[in-house]
């Protein structure tokens, strides 16, 4: 499914260049339930953008369902969003102005959908998520959890087949934090592959892999060795 | 992306700032609304004035004495001005292409009825001004066909003097006094209102000689000519300034007025009016643009997470950069059809307390006038779109 090979990202940062990944070989396979954990500056944030295709590697090779995606032009990237990648934030990012089914039909309405068909859509993602009865209430009037659920649902109905998530707990409380957890966890089981970077060990343990940055380097991979293709030997710390 | 859900996601980003979005569209809406008024009430002046030049028909030329177009001093050549006389007149009737001639001597005089005593404008003419004038006459007849040089006591009064020295009671075949001399009415003319305020129907017609009489004068005040046709005005008033200047000892000492060059030289006037208000116009337009552009960006700072919210879902910078030009292109279109509104309702307003005062808005103003806040709005938001659609993902999501 995704294949990084020789990753490097540098920012141009005042004088000196920084290089936020250095060398990043990593395959995940379709329908795997990967954690990318690591301090702040490890790089994983970059790492997401980069498997997100909201940002260009400097340096390497990013083949996202056979597709080389490094050197697509911005508007190519930006289809492959849509279709490829479903995104979970931290802080939600729902437009204020619009409703809970407004919100989840917005990719829709990116791809040219016809209304009709993204009205059914977005009632059969929000069945999903189990807020079928707040269709039509605004995000402020919803709680965290339905918040980040709705986000979810927005996140999964162009049936993409990565689903990244960026601290999905980070603003939640412990029990619709589990909530939101429970749920992309079972939409994983449905085959989606589920990428969560986090720093909370408590959520980004239950992954099946867990991936450890540093440095801007993979310094801990508890992927079976047989099914790894990492080239960089990254220590192994159990 | 669908048109419509462009603009229902422009308009619902509008509605949720609704003050701001209103006064922005103000700069739009005061603009357009003044435009509108503006040029409203000019149009509205320039029909006025067209009517009431061409109800006295296309193919009318008029003769005065002396030259308005002179260059250097009349003095100094040793131009000096012969006065038209009726001769000149019976020349200019002879002309093949003249169709009829109306000599005329004016000024006022007293005319009085049984005890009743009123100042009007008398004209002295000939028997041709009911075609050559486009009047008619309501009872009795108009003067009679006879030589210009023999007067007769006979008069035609416009329905006003009728009124006021007759009132109700039949005027025709009375005897009235104008300017102490008497007269006998033989016609009413029909109303035919005002002309540039002047009032048509308070005046009394009389034979030529008699007004000169009266006046004391031998010399005519002006000659109208009525040309067969239109596609003849040209050759005929080309003949009748020859005949003139020959007649008057080789030198062009009158001027020829015709409907045509008067309507002419009237447009160019009207035409730097509208070209004036033009101005005020586009630099009001100028001012409300820089209001969207503000607007917008402060609009796109403002959102610049949303902005990278619908990035990373999916929207393409070309889509982003659509979104906020219609954004942009709704809020002066809106403000546009607002001051047109407006606009409209001040003239019509006016209408309302100023009766006289003549407004129109043609329809292809108000086209114009939505277009033009389309195309203000499409300009002015192009920077901003530009930078929006510009703007890197990552770090606009990143930001809060």
């Amino acid at each position: 499914m995704i294949q990084l090979q020789g990753i490097e990202r540098v920012y141009e940062v005042g004088a000196s260049p920084v290089r936020a990944l250095r060398g990043v070989n990593l395959s995940i396979a379709r329908g795997d339930y990967v954690s990318i954990m690591g301090p702040s500056g490890s790089g994983k944030s970059t790492l997401l953008h980069i498997l997100g295709c909201l940002d260009r590697p400097t340096a390497g090779s990013y083949r996202l369902a056979g597709q080389e995606t490094a050197d697509l032009p911005e508007a190519e990237l930006s289809r492959v969003r849509r279709h490829q990648i479903g995104f979970i934030f931290q802080f939600f990012h729902l437009i204020p102005r619009l409703t809970a089914a407004g919100n989840i039909e917005l990719p829709m309405v990116f791809a040219g959908i016809p209304a009709e068909e993204r009205r059914e859509r977005a009632r059969r993602s929000l069945e999903v998520v189990g807020l079928t009865a707040r269709a039509g209430h605004r995000p402020d009037q919803l709680s965290g959890g339905e918040q980040q659920r709705v986000a979810i649902a927005r996140a999964v109905v162009m049936e993409p087949a990565v689903l990244l998530a960026d601290e999905p707990t980070g603003n939640l409380d412990s029990v619709s934090g589990s909530e939101v957890v429970r749920l992309i966890e079972r939409m994983n089981t449905d085959g989606l592959t589920l990428i969560v970077v986090t720093h909370d060990p408590q959520v980004g343990g239950r992954a099946r892999r867990c991936i450890r940055l540093a440095d801007g380097l993979v310094v801990e991979d508890t992927e079976p060795p047989s099914r790894r293709r990492s080239a960089a030997p990254a220590p192994e710390v159990t | 992306m669908i048109e419509r859900d462009v603009i229902r996601l422009a308009w619902h980003s509008l509605r949720a700032h609704r003050q701001r979005s209103f006064l922005t569209m103000l700069g739009i809406l005061i603009g357009i609304a003044s435009v509108i008024l503006l040029t409203s009430i000019g149009e509205g002046t320039r029909l006025y004035v067209l009517s009431e030049f061409t109800q006295f028909g296309a193919t009318l030329a008029a003769v005065n004495p002396g030259r308005i177009e002179t260059s250097g001093l009349p003095g100094a050549l040793g131009i000096t001005i012969h006065p038209l006389t009726l001769d000149d007149a019976e020349a200019l009737r002879r002309l093949p292409g003249v169709e009829r001639v109306v000599p005329v001597v004016m000024g006022t005089a007293a005319i009085e009825h049984g005890g009743r005593t009123r100042n009007t404008f008398v004209y002295g003419v000939s028997s041709a001004v009911p075609e050559v004038w486009r009047m008619n006459v309501r009872g009795g007849r108009f003067l009679p066909e006879m030589d210009l040089h023999r007067g007769a006591p006979l008069a035609v009064i416009g329905p006003k003097v009728r009124r006021e020295l007759f009132g109700e009671a039949n005027c025709l075949g009375q005897p009235i006094r104008v300017g102490g001399q008497r007269f006998r009415v033989i016609g009413l003319m029909e109303p035919k209102g005002q002309f540039l305020g002047f009032d048509i129907d308070d005046s009394v017609y009389v034979p030529v000689m008699e007004a000169a009489r009266l006046f004391n004068r031998d010399d005519l005040h002006e000659i109208d000519v009525l040309i067969a046709n239109s596609s003849m005005i040209d050759p005929v008033v080309r003949r009748m300034r020859a005949l003139l200047t020959e007649r008057h000892g080789d030198e062009e000492d009158f001027t020829i007025t015709t409907q045509t060059g008067m309507l002419d030289s009237l447009g160019r006037i009207l035409r730097i009016v509208s070209l004036a208000v033009g101005g005020i116009g586009a630099i009001s337009l100028l001012v409300g643009a820089i209001g969207i552009l503000t607007m917008m960006w402060i609009s796109v700072n403002e959102r610049t997470s949303e902005i990278g919210l619908m990035r990373a879902i999916g929207a393409t910078p070309a889509q982003i950069m659509q979104l906020f030009l219609i954004e942009a292109a709704m809020l002066s279109t809106l403000g546009g059809a607002l001051g047109l509104g407006t606009g409209m309702g001040i003239a019509h307003v006016l209408r309302l307390y100023v009766p006289g005062l003549p407004v129109h808005t043609p329809a292809e103003f108000v086209l114009l006038a939505l277009a033009v806040s389309l195309g203000v709005g499409l300009l002015s938001g192009l920077l901003p779109a530009r930078r929006a659609a510009a703007l890197d993902p990552v770090l606009a999501l990143a930001a809060e």
